[in-house]
């Protein structure tokens, strides 16, 4: 699918005064980048928007914001076209109107995949089986939930190879990878530059409580997948079937990584309410929005389920909080989860661009 | 305004703010009284980058040291030695101390940018530029009580024999006259008013560009001057450089610069060369440039470059006018193209052997027998495409001004007014009568919007 035109050329407009200025090269990755072509191939426009993470810096620093006739606006241009591009390269293709309408569809799916996952703990109740086994089979939770985790990987393997084409990526190594994950555990771009964090929640002060709350929500949401894969290799490995006690390993990385993820989601979402709309994508934000609740939810209604254990609610909360997970997983390359893997291969290739030019 | 007041800081810049901080601290009760919107609130340091500074060994962003004697003697040469040395040596000395006080005021360095490595000793960049330190000297006061008026204009101050009885300003469309203890006047030179620059440049003023805010106008100025404040500085003399002539009337900043003009030929609107292209490194020259377009016919200059020289300069917010001849050059530019064809070809023909030409030094590669001559990459010019840019005067600011003293007071009839003081811009010609060194606007802004701070407060205080 082809990009808007519009969306990259008015990006292009404000890089290209960017270029002559040059103030912001501090704040983040960008800039350097930016500052390291004279001319703009669409596909450096797309690198560009991808490597930039809204920090918003540059936006309040700038002297050529509305009303100046220059009126630039960066951080919402690079935000238009970042989103164009996740939708461009979405495969199948006609999913990628689910972007549009993120929200709307994840409310669909919740309510589908609840309703199905409820009846099916109704009336497939298998005889035997403990914990969450005693309302759904294991392997019927597999037989779910296996295809709806590596089906939206595969495709987003097919998203990103054509990005990474578009833009024009040459050949990386593992060291750059090893560079970009180092860059997001930190979540270097939005420290500043000086340290003092971005500008998001109240104009133009500097704060780090986005930057902490993505880090709750990153690292949350890698332990619960931990916890996950840690119970899968018990059980087929070990053998050591669920429920899990406290103090296993499963339990150990989820219930603080459930802690961690609805904590974050709910201080992203607050944060989210704060900051000004009009420095983003603003046709997005409520799909944004309903991402983020989705996540906390998937988090919040884990804890739930391991609270509620032995009580009659867990049937309902079982459904919920599977339904939850299936909406993430299968909107995963069409909702903002997506961005995860496209900011990952930006700043790869940003590594590799770092590494053979010495800038 | 109801609530009563010690000090009132007119002008929203980062003289006033340092001044306003410095009061607030103090215990005074402050009220900035900007002009512009929020928006555009700064002034002119919403446009500025960086701030010189003296140091002794490595400093913040600064690597080595930086001198009081070679900052003192960069001065002189810029000036001419037009300048006050016991206020420059002041301002100089003084920088050492600001830089780490304006780190603890919310302001934020970083390592030079690039395209400036030469300043990396004497000049410390804003992260961000002008306005991130505006913004963060904003957020510093507020957090101090100093209250903030945008659109706040003052129209008049009354001097009762030697001290500021009351001053009027308007706001929301009504007319307020209030009588604070202390005064600063921190509200800029006076180009945005172009007919006073008319006034004193000729029409050819009405030519100008002004490259920072519109909000600079003299008013605050002129009325001081009027009742006979001590004025300081010749009316002609400003910062002025040369810019790209496609550059919007007013606030186009820094992205309006060329930096192309070492490795070009300038012409003005006859074809004719007038100055030597080469004299020095473009951030030693980049000053001198806005007065020697002034004085070409229509205000205006042609600079002429070919395909080999267009990567080595910062690219341009607009791109260059391009052409495959000269000839061509010369009808897209409004040039006569006979005559850019003798001076072109008078030009190369002068040209020696250029195989030590290197962009970032002097590298003598020079003309012989030609004038004026270029004395530094001197290179023909003979590759297609040609570009092109017009250069127009950018006025950055005027150096008329309030005549201060080094505690930043002004005088009436050789008597100190006990309770005005100025800093920044406005008082800026008690430094510069001639001239500019890069960063050295906010040096004076910082140092003497701190000091008037300082005594504003201790009058407010002691009254």
């Amino acid at each position: 699918m082809q990009m808007q035109p519009d969306l990259i050329q008015e990006a292009r407009r404000q890089a290209e005064i960017c270029n002559a200025c040059r103030y912001c090269e501090g704040y983040c990755s960008v800039f350097p980048a930016l500052h390291r072509e004279r001319a703009f191939a669409d596909g450096d426009i797309t690198h560009l928007a991808n490597l930039c993470h809204n920090c918003r810096g540059c936006y309040y620093a700038c002297q050529y914001t509305a009303p100046h006739e220059f009126d630039l606006n960066l951080p919402k241009a690079l935000a238009e076209v970042r989103q164009d591009s996740w939708k461009a390269h979405a495969w199948p293709r006609p999913f990628a109107e689910l972007f549009e309408r993120s929200g709307v569809a994840m409310a669909a799916f919740l309510t589908l995949s609840f309703a199905l996952l409820f009846a099916l703990a109704q009336w497939m109740r298998p005889e035997g089986g403990e914990g969450f086994y005693a309302f759904m089979s294991h392997s019927l939770m597999v037989a779910i939930f296996a295809p709806a985790f590596l089906l939206p990987l595969l495709t987003l393997v097919v998203s990103l190879r054509g990005y990474w084409q578009s833009t024009g990526a040459q050949a990386v190594r593992l060291s750059d990878l090893g560079d970009a994950l180092r860059s997001a555990g930190r979540m270097r771009n939005l420290e500043g530059g000086h340290g003092d964090g971005c500008n998001f929640e109240d104009e133009d002060r500097f704060s780090h409580a986005r930057r902490h709350a993505h880090q709750a929500v990153l690292y949350g949401f890698l332990l619960c997948f931990a916890s996950t894969s840690s119970a899968t290799v018990m059980h087929y490995v070990f053998g050591l079937e669920a429920p899990y006690g406290f103090f296993s390993l499963p339990k150990l990385l989820g219930v603080p990584g459930g802690l961690l993820l609805t904590l974050g989601c709910g201080l992203l979402a607050w944060l989210k309410t704060r900051a000004d709309r009009d420095l983003g994508a603003p046709r997005y934000w409520g799909g944004e929005m309903a991402f983020v609740l989705l996540l906390g939810a998937v988090g919040a209604t884990g804890l739930a389920l391991y609270a509620a254990t032995g009580t009659a609610a867990v049937p309902a909360l079982l459904a919920l909080h599977l339904g939850l997970v299936l909406t993430f997983f299968l909107l995963t390359p069409y909702s903002k989860m997506a961005h995860g893997f496209y900011r990952l291969a930006a700043l790869t290739i940003e590594a590799a661009k770092v590494r053979k030019t010495g800038a | 305004m109801t609530e009563p007041i010690d000090i009132a800081v007119i002008g929203g810049g980062n003289a006033a703010l340092c001044a306003a901080i410095t009061a607030a601290e103090a215990g005074a009760r402050v009220l900035i009284l900007e002009t512009a919107p929020k928006p555009y609130r700064g002034g002119n340091s919403r446009h500025t980058r960086n701030f010189r500074c003296m140091h002794h060994g490595p400093l913040g962003p600064l690597v080595d040291s930086y001198t009081e004697e070679e900052y003192l003697a960069d001065l002189m040469k810029v000036t001419d030695g037009k300048t006050d040395e016991g206020l420059a040596r002041l301002a100089i000395r003084s920088s050492e101390e600001c830089l780490p006080w304006m780190e603890a005021h919310g302001v934020r360095f970083q390592p030079s940018l690039s395209g400036t490595l030469s300043l990396a000793r004497t000049n410390a960049f804003f992260l961000g530029g002008g306005k991130s330190l505006v913004n963060a000297y904003y957020r510093t006061a507020e957090a101090l009580g100093v209250r903030v008026l945008y659109e706040a204009a003052v129209s008049h101050l009354e001097l009762e024999d030697d001290r500021i009885a009351c001053l009027d300003y308007t706001h929301d469309g009504q007319t307020h006259r209030i009588s604070p203890k202390s005064v600063v006047v921190a509200s800029g030179g006076f180009q945005a008013d172009t007919d006073w620059l008319a006034r004193a440049w000729g029409p050819a003023a009405k030519n100008f560009l002004i490259r920072g805010t519109p909000y600079n106008r003299g008013v605050v100025l002129a009325d001081l001057l009027d009742q006979g404040v001590a004025q300081v500085g010749d009316p002609t003399q400003c910062h002025a450089v040369a810019i790209d002539g496609r550059a919007p009337k007013f606030d186009g900043g820094i992205v309006t610069r060329l930096d192309c003009v070492p490795f070009s030929i300038v012409v003005n609107k006859n074809a004719q060369r007038f100055y030597d292209e080469g004299e020095d490194v473009w951030p030693k020259r980049y000053a001198i440039w806005g007065r020697l377009v002034a004085a070409q016919p229509d205000q205006v200059g042609y600079v002429i470059i070919d395909a080999k020289s267009l990567k080595l300069f910062m690219p341009s917010v607009f791109p260059p006018i391009e052409a495959d001849t000269l000839e061509d050059l010369a009808d897209k530019m409004g040039l006569p193209p006979d005559e850019l064809r003798r001076t072109v070809d008078e030009f190369n023909n002068a040209c020696g052997d250029t195989s030590a030409f290197h962009p970032t030094e002097l590298d003598g590669v020079a003309t012989k027998g030609l004038n004026p001559p270029k004395t530094n990459w001197a290179r023909p010019i003979t590759d297609p495409p040609f570009y092109g840019y017009s250069l127009r005067t950018g006025v950055t600011f005027t150096y008329l001004g309030l005549k201060v003293d080094e505690r930043a007071q002004c005088s009436v009839g050789n008597r100190p007014v006990s309770n005005l003081w100025a800093a920044g811009e406005t008082m800026a010609g008690s430094i510069l009568g001639q001239g500019y060194l890069a960063g050295f606007g906010m040096t004076i802004g910082t140092v003497f919007g701190r000091i008037a701070g300082k005594e504003a407060a201790a009058h407010a205080n002691a009254t």
